[in-house]
């Protein structure tokens, strides 16, 4: 059974205009979505900017109330939960941020940082807390003496060290990762993602893992999904989206990553143009509409729901670009 | 072979902060060759963008100064010519591309005011001259209906369109060399892709040099010929593109590879990864900067007494401690 169960989920914005403010278009971030994620699996998300991961990934923790569509927790439907009765979710569902400058209260001390998640959740005494926080830095690699000190005072690969204490404070079972480490050094990277995959393999927790990187996608995940525009075109178990992509986005996302060997140079296809806005999206397949793909026009009013072509691996069955 | 365009030697820049001078480039010596790229790769706070700005004086003032060596540019020394003849060089001779396009643009004046700005202030041209030069050097960028974005505003303009405005400002007096700092960091890979082409494009087309300044290694390997690899404010490795990716030297080059995730990489093992942190300005240390995060031991001398930059093998110089290059 999955933990997770995304059924055409959407998050529409209003867009406000004139005099009044008044709603005068809906910016569709996220527009249809459906997916499943495993216990201990993770799912990877790519996509360019604008593309309503980060949206999909802040609706799926609720921390938006999506417009329609179902979110199925551990069976349970969290779509329309209120606040309070989604306190007892909460301890299983967390969310780590790209930016831990940010995301940390500069005002609090790590330790009061860490300690909350405990307090919200009534759990423990003072003593028992206590323990549970040095217990958190442990695991996390960060020195006991790291309590009384202050965001600021680490830097960025610490402080996205304390940010993952935090989530994984009440031992959660699933973990939403936005873009974890693109704001870190590239010799820092490699030591958060290391500790993200030795979290995953001791708590059997499940990620989803948003960014931007596709070779860091890559390393992180069991299956990839490609958004673009608000809308899933392909999901694949990670290595056979790599070795055989099947729609010409997924294709074109590959093609654009700079590889760190210069013996391996070649000439690309280039991606022209930039992503579309959601406000006021092409019909049928979006893609093909910025590729200006001759049969584009067929996909206007078809079903463009995921197809499975083999085991696992589904895409968007546009005539033009799959 | 021609003599490089562009040589810096020995360069220091220090900033007088309240805690005192803090040396953010630590002698660097690098040259640019004539039409070639120049790849200077760092993380965070390493002096790639300090070193950028001491060429082009943009130094922050009055903190920022170069205290020491030279930037022969052409036979002539800019850490030493005048304000005035500098001005002459800069945005004319030398052009600078920034990562932020919407922080580098002015938000209130169009694009073609920007433009024709960047030409009055090196030539004397007619209205009719200057809106020739500009939209042909939009249509050399490739932005689509160039006459009217000229009357736009950078806010109006997507990001890939606006760091192709700021690639046309750099260009348009045709530089002998373009400094770029991070061109694409803000941008997606595709249209990072797009924007490294059209500058290798230009570049071919005028017979520039370019310094491209970035933390990602997949890039410098896409598009330099030659690297030099900084850590703490010094370089402490430089080669060809080729020899630097088949045979790194340093400890912290090969670390740096070694850490970084690749597409043909089995997914969900780890990394090798570079313990520690990047040390901050007030730790550099007099020695081998790399010492404590390399996991070998080193002796007190190596860290009290700087290594050697020596070429260890033809055109591949590097920091030479005797530890971190085994």
């Amino acid at each position: 059974m999955s933990l997770l169960t995304v059924q055409n989920l959407q998050q529409h914005f209003p867009v406000r205009g004139g005099l009044l403010r008044r709603s005068v278009a809906s910016c569709k971030a996220v527009d249809g979505v459906s997916f499943t994620l495993g216990e201990g699996e993770t799912l990877g998300l790519v996509g360019e900017s604008g593309c309503g991961k980060t949206t999909l990934g802040k609706a799926i923790v609720r921390l938006l109330n999506p417009t329609s569509g179902k979110i199925e927790f551990d069976g349970q439907d969290i779509t329309r939960a209120s606040i309070g009765s989604l306190r007892p979710m909460r301890r299983h569902v967390q969310m780590i941020f790209q930016d831990p400058a940010e995301s940390l209260n500069p005002r609090h001390t790590v330790r009061d940082i860490l300690e909350e998640p405990f307090i919200v959740q009534k759990m423990g005494t003072k003593d028992e807390r206590r323990k549970w926080v040095l217990d958190l830095l442990d695991k996390v690699g960060l020195p006991a003496t790291a309590t009384d000190r202050f965001p600021f005072e680490f830097s960025g690969g610490q402080r996205q060290r304390i940010g993952i204490a935090r989530a994984i404070a009440l031992k959660p079972k699933l973990i939403v990762c936005d873009e974890p480490v693109s704001a870190l050094d590239v010799s820092v990277q490699s030591q958060v993602l290391n500790l993200l995959l030795a979290l995953q393999r001791e708590m059997g927790l499940s990620y989803l893992f948003i960014a931007h990187g596709l070779s860091v996608v890559k390393h992180m995940s069991d299956r990839i999904a490609v958004m673009y525009l608000g809308k899933i075109v392909e999901m694949a178990p990670a290595e056979e989206l790599y070795h055989t992509p099947r729609h010409a986005y997924t294709k074109a996302l590959l093609d654009a990553i700079p590889v760190p060997d210069p013996a391996m140079r070649r000439k690309r296809e280039l991606l022209q143009g930039d992503v579309p806005s959601p406000i006021n999206p092409p019909p049928g397949c979006a893609f093909g509409h910025r590729m200006k793909h001759p049969k584009w026009e067929q996909s206007v009013g078809m079903d463009l729901t995921l197809k499975e072509v083999t085991p696992g691996h589904w895409v968007q069955p546009c005539p033009c670009c799959a | 072979m021609s003599s490089p365009i562009l040589q810096v030697e020995n360069l220091v820049t220090a900033f007088d902060t309240d805690a005192g001078r803090m040396t953010a480039v630590d002698g660097s010596s690098f040259e640019v060759p004539r039409g070639k790229t120049l790849g200077i790769v760092g993380e965070s706070g390493c002096g790639k963008s300090v070193t950028a700005f001491s060429i082009t004086r943009l130094l922050p003032q009055p903190h920022g100064k170069v205290l020491g060596g030279s930037i022969r540019f052409e036979g002539r020394d800019l850490a030493a010519l005048p304000l005035e003849e500098m001005q002459k060089i800069r945005g004319n001779d030398i052009s600078m591309i920034f990562q932020e396009p919407m922080t580098a643009l002015n938000p209130v004046q169009t694009v073609g005011k920007q433009l024709a700005e960047a030409i009055l202030l090196h030539s004397e041209c007619s209205k009719a001259d200057v809106l020739a030069r500009s939209i042909d050097m939009m249509k050399k960028v490739r932005i689509p209906a160039p006459e009217q974005r000229l009357n736009e505003y950078p806010h109006q303009l997507s990001g890939g369109m606006r760091q192709r405005v700021m690639i046309a400002m750099a260009l348009i007096n045709k530089p002998k060399l373009l400094i770029a700092d991070e061109p694409t960091t803000a941008l997606d890979v595709t249209v990072q892709a797009q924007i490294l082409e059209l500058i290798a494009d230009l570049q071919k087309e005028m017979g520039m040099s370019v310094i491209l300044i970035t933390h990602d290694l997949g890039v410098i390997a896409e598009v330099c010929d030659e690297v030099a690899v900084m850590y703490a404010g010094r370089i402490v490795e430089k080669a060809s593109v080729f020899d630097l990716f088949a045979h790194p030297r340093h400890a912290y080059t090969q670390g740096l590879l070694e850490s970084i995730p690749r597409l043909d990489s089995k997914p969900k093992t780890l990394l090798k990864a570079i313990p520690g942190n990047v040390p901050s300005i007030a730790d550099f240390k007099p020695g081998c900067r790399f010492a404590q995060r390399s996991g070998r031991e080193h002796s007190e001398s190596h860290l009290t007494t700087r290594p050697a930059f020596v070429e260890i093998a033809p055109n591949h110089f590097v920091e030479n401690c005797p530890i971190c290059v085994a």
